[in-house]
């Protein structure tokens, strides 16, 4: 994980590094005791898997918000384009009809296409538009969030061929020896990701516009080439999120990822990735998104927090979580 | 002035209507419905009936124009008002995004001597509206409890709420009123903002928390769908039902049906738009009087009264 930052480090500087990368796991294992405290069946094998397997919308999107960010950039119309994405994909199993797993294939690639696509057209106005990715994005938001609306004539787009809804289950609620699907759907999109962004030039090229975007030109880096594949690589992985949400509710409503965008950024965030960009930590990320459910969790499954205040607990425990990795890390 | 006139025209109307038929043809009158745009699943509902009650009663009465305009936030629908007046429309009838941005813009298109009918959510002054039509939240509440009641008798219940606002709260607190003296508890609440994948989470949640759940309060439909598929996952045989409520197709369907996990379903119907469009034609078409405020039940939706319920063309 220390590729990311310049080898010049010293061998304290070495193990500084080590301490932030490690920080947002440290948070992970004081909220798994909290929780324990609170209520003895948080630790039940069931409750950690639920809310594990329901971070996995939220950690494969934000694995693709690590890209962007880690770039320099940002996205908010990942939950409106979920939404779209959603929506569509329903919208074809339902056209093709037949249930079979040739029609599942079929959906499955036209959400992967059009999230890649809705990602092509956000890095395409970013980059040739030369618009603050905070205004683009900002704009295709409510553009995929009114479609699926105009699509689903406010009401709610739903599977309708009940044999292949049972047939496309499993893939939210199936496991693979005990380990559910969207656990290691997740872990499979962060691995794939982490392998991108350390490994590759092309990781090393959005590390290098993230942090210097000028230092990048002149060193020969394709910026706009670059930038929209982060955008890709965002859209691709809001698709992915998607093969995993339709099977739970079989339904896409104008409410489906409502916010979602914000939960990305956190879990980004939260993960050790640097908001100004320059730094990206895949596993991180996915343990943000982790915190994030957990923390929810562990909200429900109190008896002292009145139902009116759990939102502020919530951003109470957040703020302390970031209060306690940044001492973490100053510490040393 | 112009409102004097107006209502002498209309009375004349009416005169001309009842000596002689072929005269009430001449008469010409266009309402204006200002709603939201369909956001979600209720509202979508909203513009379904609105619009088919436009085409319904324009070949009802032949003369009559009915313009229907959604917006999609406040602001917008104050704009929409004033569209609407320049069409020069003889009533307004309104679903207000909410009351403190509209009483105002509302009360301009009044002043102009139109006819004014507001619908679910009340303006902050009643003396500007000349017909209220509204849904009954206190009794979406009480009627939910008295099912809770009537057919579980006794147990543990967990109970679903919305998006904190005044609705919520006035369902909420009638509901727990409603139990109270039987051996119905409420051992748990959880905001779930009327969202499918919410209440999904809440309910995983709850059921890993309490190991005995009797049936659950989940108070809105689209709520209740989220909320039985985190019951299936769990593989839980303690719960005997979930009620929802608003009456969603899908829903009333399954009730129809006899679906054993959902018996049964509280009405808080979208259509209520569709009454008070044609309690607004009745102004001017009718020889009634028909000022004041007409309260919509919310009802039980059972399986013998479904059918009056189900409108399978609807979004919602």
């Amino acid at each position: 994980m220390t590729e990311t930052v310049l080898r010049s480090s010293a061998e304290k500087r070495r193990f500084n590094f080590d301490m932030r990368a490690l920080s947002p796991f440290i948070a992970l294992i004081v909220l798994v005791i909290a929780g324990a405290l609170i209520n003895p069946d948080f630790l039940t094998a069931s409750n950690l898997l639920n809310v594990v397997t329901r971070s996995a919308f939220i950690a494969i999107i934000a694995v693709g918000a690590t890209f962007v960010i880690a770039g320099g950039g940002l996205d908010l119309s990942v939950g409106s384009m979920a939404a779209l994405v959603a929506g569509i994909m329903i919208l074809t199993l339902n056209g093709l009809g037949n249930p079979g797993y040739g029609t599942l294939a079929l959906g499955m690639l036209a959400a992967v296409g059009l999230g890649a696509a809705c990602g092509l057209a956000n890095g395409l106005i970013v980059t040739f538009g030369r618009i603050e990715p905070f205004i683009v994005t900002l704009g295709t938001m409510g553009i995929f969030r009114s479609l699926v609306i105009w699509l689903a004539a406010g009401g709610t787009i739903t599977l309708r061929n009940s044999e292949l809804r049972e047939l496309y289950r499993p893939v939210y609620f199936g496991d693979v020896a005990g380990v559910p699907v969207p656990i290691l759907a997740f872990l499979a999109v962060a691995a794939v990701g982490a392998l991108i962004l350390y490994k590759t030039s092309f990781g090393r090229h959005v590390i290098a516009i993230g942090s210097n975007e000028d230092v990048a030109r002149y060193s020969g880096v394709p910026i706009w080439r670059v930038r929209t594949l982060t955008y890709i690589i965002q859209g691709i992985c809001v698709g992915i999120a998607i093969l995993v949400y339709v099977p739970r509710l079989g339904s896409a409503t104008p409410t489906t990822g409502l916010l979602w965008e914000l939960q990305a950024i956190t879990a980004v965030v939260i993960g050790g990735t640097a908001l100004r960009g320059g730094l990206g930590r895949v596993w991180g990320t996915v343990v943000g998104a982790i915190i994030l459910e957990l923390v929810a969790n562990i909200m429900v499954l109190s008896n002292f927090v009145s139902e009116f205040l759990v939102g502020a607990v919530q951003g109470a425990i957040i703020i302390i979580a970031m209060l306690v990795q940044r001492s973490l890390q100053r510490g040393r | 002035m112009r409102g004097t006139a107006l209502k002498l025209a209309a009375a004349a109307g009416l005169f001309a209507g009842l000596t002689t038929g072929a005269l009430a043809q001449q008469k010409n009158v266009t309402i204006g419905v200002s709603i939201p745009a369909a956001t979600h699943g209720w509202t979508g509902g909203v513009v379904y009936h609105a619009q088919e009650t436009a085409k319904q009663l324009e070949k009802t009465y032949p003369g009559l124009k009915v313009v229907v305009k959604t917006s999609p936030d406040g602001a917008s629908q104050a704009n929409a008002l004033d569209d609407l007046t320049a069409q020069k429309i003889d009533a307004l009838v309104v679903l207000p995004f909410n009351s403190d941005e509209l009483t105002n813009p509302v009360n301009e298109v009044k002043k102009r001597g139109t006819f004014i009918t507001v619908v679910d959510r009340g303006l902050k002054d009643p003396s500007i509206q000349d017909i209220y039509v509204a849904g009954n939240n206190p009794e979406f509440g009480r009627v939910a409890g008295k099912y809770f009641k009537d057919n579980l008798k006794q147990g543990n219940v967990v109970v679903f709420r919305g998006i904190p606002t005044v609705i919520d709260e006035e369902r909420v607190t009638n509901f727990e009123k409603a139990l109270e003296g039987s051996g119905v508890k409420v051992i748990d609440k959880q905001y779930a903002n009327w969202n499918r994948d919410d209440a999904f989470r809440v309910m995983q949640d709850f059921l890993a928390k309490h190991p005995k759940i009797d049936a659950v309060w989940a108070s809105d439909d689209d709520m209740a769908l989220g909320i039985m598929e985190a019951i299936r996952q769990g593989k839980r045989e303690d719960i005997k039902f979930v009620l929802g409520g608003a009456g969603m197709k899908d829903m009333v369907k399954r009730v129809m049906d006899g679906d054993k996990m959902i018996p049964a379903d509280v009405s808080y119907p979208p259509a209520m738009i569709s009454t008070a469009m044609f309690v607004t034609a009745g102004q001017f078409f009718a020889n009634a009087p028909m000022r004041g405020t007409y309260v919509i039940n919310a009802e039980l939706i059972t399986k013998d009264n479904a059918k009056n319920f189900y409108y399978p063309d609807s979004p919602f």
